[in-house]
């Protein structure tokens, strides 16, 4: 029984470790999602794009109806 | 005895579930969103050198003057000026990034992840280092 919990202690001690490991990791793909939020805004190529696609600007819902089949 | 371990497995999927949370770095603190400011502000001057070709993104994340004869005489002081100051607000860039999540040794590899980025996103008509340090036109 002991052997059990000491087998279990020392899993824990890998997992542990391993955690470890995962933050000392550079994030690669979270460091390049950063990297085009922050160039996106210093170069200002989102502002643009944004009100097309989001809030939706008063011409465009209209032209959008237009080529609607109704 | 048995519930011990069972305990036990529940707490090593705690940690196991705990190192698979950290998703976003951070990047809204007030250092990196100055230097953000400054740099935003700066773009407009330097979009026009960068068009010109006069400009050129390196491939180590920073800004160099690749060719001054493209800038007029009296222009050419200011561009190495804004040149120096963008390279200078970079640097902070990278180093508060990697400051503000707790890993001052990222710097580099944040670095190397911007300059590919910057380089990816640049419009056509820049130019922009190759991998060799060459420098080609988008």
């Amino acid at each position: 029984m002991q052997k059990r919990l000491v087998g279990s202690l020392v899993a824990i001690g890998f997992i542990m470790a391993g955690c470890v490991t995962i933050n000392i990791y550079f994030p690669a793909a979270a460091a390049e999602k950063a990297a085009d939020k922050i160039i996106d805004e210093v170069w200002q190529l989102k502002p643009d794009a944004k009100p097309d696609t989001k809030s939706g600007k008063p011409a465009n819902p209209a032209a959008e109806n237009k080529g609607d089949v109704k | 005895m048995k519930h011990m371990t069972k305990l036990l497995w529940v707490v090593l999927f705690m940690f196991a579930g705990s190192a698979s949370a950290a998703a976003d770095l951070e990047v809204n603190t007030p250092a990196i969103a100055a230097v953000k400011a400054s740099m935003q502000a700066r773009h407009n001057s330097l979009s026009t050198y960068y068009a010109s070709g006069a400009v050129g993104l390196t491939r180590d994340g920073n800004v160099a003057v690749r060719d001054a004869s493209l800038v007029p005489l009296a222009a050419r002081q200011s561009v190495n000026g804004l040149v120096a100051d963008e390279n200078r607000d970079r640097a902070a860039l990278y180093r508060e990034i990697a400051q503000a999540n707790g890993h001052p040794e990222w710097e580099a590899e944040v670095r190397s992840t911007f300059a590919q980025r910057w380089i990816d996103k640049a419009a056509s008509g820049w130019w922009v280092q190759n991998a060799g340090g060459a420098w080609v036109k988008k």
